[in-house]
């Protein structure tokens, strides 16, 4: 798309660009002349305090513990590693919520529309408050809850075997990989590509003779066949490691602490309230009298929904929810607030360390701007695929 | 001949429905069990609300504490304790404000009471209404701030639900003027402008505004020449300002895109000029397209002031987190969240209320 005011008329614009000639230079002149200024201003300031400026400092040792991480880090690794340490967690935390969110907002919005009144109402309740409260005080309230609810370490929660849950966090057994698992990764990648070309191949022929093929069953069963069969031919290549109690704490398996839940449960809830709306509102964007017609037709039920509802409804639900999955990457920031150690949590000790906050902040900007652009891209190219088709 | 009168057809008056499709029966089959699945879920929506609703109403109200002190909460150990928000209710309002100078933010919520209620029932009209906002931070700073013979306020001394209408509309205030700009930057045809606007909007539509507030709190005074001091509350109003801007500037450029270009052409044929026609044609007229996204905004800068508590001002939600800390008081964080909840709820959904009225007001409306 592109916009641009329309030219009033051509003597006008003529003079508009003859005084907007001078004019852009004058403000490129500006816009140099300011950018100098507080550059000038800015190094003597640094200068004044002590402060250095340039990326140096992300080879120095770091010496900042950090709680939760994805990959191996010590005090000792350099405060570039533990940045990147931030923003894995931050990537970690929005991936899972952008989910979760998902299924719970797509059923809260079909909730929502449903003719069940009770349901409906729940559904409405559930969406008008949760809009309507700031996301911060959703996360210390539920932050605060898993902590004074939640019982202590030794009388620890344990619906599952190797599950325990408790004020310390979630402790779920974690997957050891043995040698023989690559040969099952590989298998599920070679399954995926075979799945993708039966799609194709199904599509193709049901254009040719008219005749569907039953394409999602097929695919899930080669997706899922080929990889276990490798499985167990290799012998099981994969084992549990256990969390158990050893004195005051659990030791073993991973760690999901009640910082990074209560920052994904509050993420999940603000977000699916959003995305409900956005489900709601495509769902009754599609005519009545289209469902009326399928019905009419005898169509199956199933296959409205697949063919006539969701097609149509999808235009209006993905770019809103687009934008809704970009808030919420950049809502994970608030994972400062409780102590999560994400991206903005650990950047924001580096500034207490050394002061150097226009570097993190611009590595911070370019972080987001990057994840943005990658949400957006993905969304449009899922988007061009849902719209009309224009002949 | 008069027969004729006799031959006039009279159908017989309609048969009542039948009995099975009207009434409260009929209601609740067709509302709550039609088929089996809605059936289930019905029951389990029952289920769910008998579960929970009796506990809260139990907690909130029937075994509430509503006077009385920590003592008198203790004895009632399954009831929600509400005395401790009458206990706190003068910090969670004001924060740390000087107990003698408290008559101002009587006074300020007094008049900023009555501009809304004016707005509301549209007793104010036009430029009238336009100058009555406008002025509303000037005076906000100066009734909060003092100076002009009122005492002076230190701004770190400001707090509570004060600081986060303070913030929140002198925030959206200034920043439709400056969002509008931006748009019209973005629509300019000179490319330059365009440029800038558009690499201001992006850039920070892009970062959370946590990261602008950290850069208003700790990066702005590096730029600043020495001696030149603005101080932190100011600095984060300015930054919640710029974060604003930039997704008014957005919601300004769908009301743009409305506008037809004929009536530019209009415009430019009648013989009126480029920035009378901006300011008497197409603004009037994008503005009343996007006044819902408009009143969106507002709820949601409301709830970003809630954002500040991280770089160190005390607004309400700042206070409800301080207030459960109190020694003499502790373990009332529920009361004090849910309180919050209630407070932050009430705003936010009038102004979305208001937002839906405002629409149906709205004579060019199409949807009726």
């Amino acid at each position: 798309m592109k916009f641009s005011l329309p030219k009033l008329n051509h003597r006008f614009s003529l003079i508009t660009n003859g005084i907007s000639l001078l004019g852009q230079t004058m403000l490129i002149g500006l816009v140099l002349y300011g950018a100098y200024y507080l550059l000038a201003t800015t190094q003597a300031n640094l200068l004044e305090r002590g402060i250095e400026s340039g990326f140096d400092f992300l080879g120095k040792e770091a010496g900042l513990p950090i709680s939760d991480k994805l990959i191996d880090y010590q005090p000792s690794d350099s405060y570039g590693y533990a940045f990147v340490v931030g923003i894995l967690n931050t990537l970690l935390v929005s991936f899972i919520a952008i989910i979760l969110a998902t299924i719970l907002g797509v059923i809260v919005g079909v909730a929502r529309v449903s003719k069940n009144w009770i349901v409906s109402k729940i559904a409405a309740f559930f969406v008008e408050s949760l809009r309507n409260i700031p996301l911060l005080l959703t996360l210390f309230f539920v932050y605060t809850l898993l902590l004074t609810t939640l019982p202590g370490v030794r009388k620890a929660l344990n619906p599952f075997d190797g599950v325990f849950l408790s004020r310390r966090g979630l402790y779920v057994p974690e997957p050891i990989f043995m040698d023989g698992f690559v040969f099952v990764i590989a298998a599920f990648a070679i399954a995926v590509i075979i799945a993708y070309c039966f799609t194709r191949w199904a599509k193709s022929y049901q254009a040719r003779t008219g005749y569907p093929l039953p394409k999602i069953l097929i695919s899930l069963a080669i997706i899922l066949i080929l990889p276990l069969t490798v499985y167990l031919a290799m012998g099981s290549p994969l084992s549990f490691e256990m969390p158990i109690l050893k004195g005051f704490n659990f030791v073993g398996g991973i760690t999901l602490k009640p910082e990074f839940s209560a920052l994904l449960i509050g993420l999940v809830l603000y977000t699916s309230a959003y995305i409900g709306e956005n489900v709601r509102s495509g769902l009754q964007s599609v005519s009545t009298g289209q469902i009326e017609a399928a019905n009419a037709l005898g169509v199956p039920k199933s296959t409205i929904i697949r063919k006539v509802l969701l097609p149509q409804a999808l235009r209006v639900i993905i770019p809103p929810t687009t934008n809704d999955y970009a808030s919420l990457v950049k809502n994970s920031s608030l994972a400062v607030a409780i102590g999560y150690p994400d991206m903005v949590s650990i950047g924001g000790t580096i500034i207490g360390q050394n002061g150097q906050s226009i570097e993190i902040i611009a590595m911070w900007m370019a972080v987001y701007m990057t994840i943005n652009l990658v949400i957006s891209g993905l969304m449009n190219w899922l988007n061009v695929r849902v719209q009309i088709v224009e002949r | 001949m008069n027969n004729s009168q006799n031959n006039i057809f009279h159908p017989r008056p309609s048969l009542p429905a039948p009995r099975h499709s009207k009434g409260a029966l009929h209601w609740v089959k067709t509302n709550l069990f039609n088929g089996w699945f809605n059936s289930i879920l019905t029951l389990l929506a029952v289920a769910l609300v008998s579960f929970t609703l009796p506990g809260f109403i139990q907690w909130a109200f029937i075994k509430a504490v509503w006077v009385g002190d920590t003592e008198v909460c203790k004895l009632s150990d399954d009831g929600a304790c509400w005395s401790f928000i009458d206990a706190k209710f003068r910090v969670l309002m004001v924060g740390v404000y000087p107990e003698s100078e408290s008559w101002r933010a009587v006074v300020g919520t007094a008049i900023f009471g009555a501009i809304i209620v004016a707005t509301v029932a549209n007793w104010l009209t036009g430029k009238v209404l336009l100058v009555a906002w406008l002025l509303v931070p000037v005076f906000g700073y100066f009734l909060i701030g003092g100076g002009f013979g009122l005492k002076e306020v230190d701004p770190s001394l400001w707090g509570g639900l004060m600081l986060s209408v303070l913030l929140a509309t002198v925030g959206i205030i200034v920043s439709i003027p400056v969002g509008i700009l931006l748009a019209l930057g973005r629509f300019s045809g000179t490319p330059m402008i365009k440029a800038l606007s558009i690499a201001v909007i992006e850039l920070v539509r892009g970062v959370p505004l946590i990261t602008i507030l950290f850069m208003a709190s700790v990066m702005m005074p590096l730029f600043l020449p020495p001696g030149f001091i603005i101080d932190n509350m100011l600095r984060i109003q300015i930054g919640m300002i710029i974060f604003s801007s930039a997704y008014i500037a957005e919601v300004v450029r769908g009301g743009l895109n409305a506008i037809p270009k004929g009536q530019f052409e209009a415009a430019s044929s009648l013989g009126i000029s480029y920035l009378k026609a901006i300011w008497l044609i197409i603004l009037p007229q994008a503005l009343r397209h996007v006044l819902p996204p408009l009143i969106g905004r507002c709820i949601a800068l409301f709830k970003d002031t809630s954002l500040v508590i991280v770089v160190g001002l005390l607004d309400f939600l700042g206070m409800i987190k301080n207030s459960s800390l109190d020694s003499q008081w502790l373990g009332y964080e529920t009361e004090a969240y849910v309180f919050g909840a209630f407070v932050y709820w009430v705003i936010c959904y009038s102004l979305s209320r208001y937002g839906a009225l405002l629409e149906a007001r709205d004579p060019t409306s199409h949807s009726k």
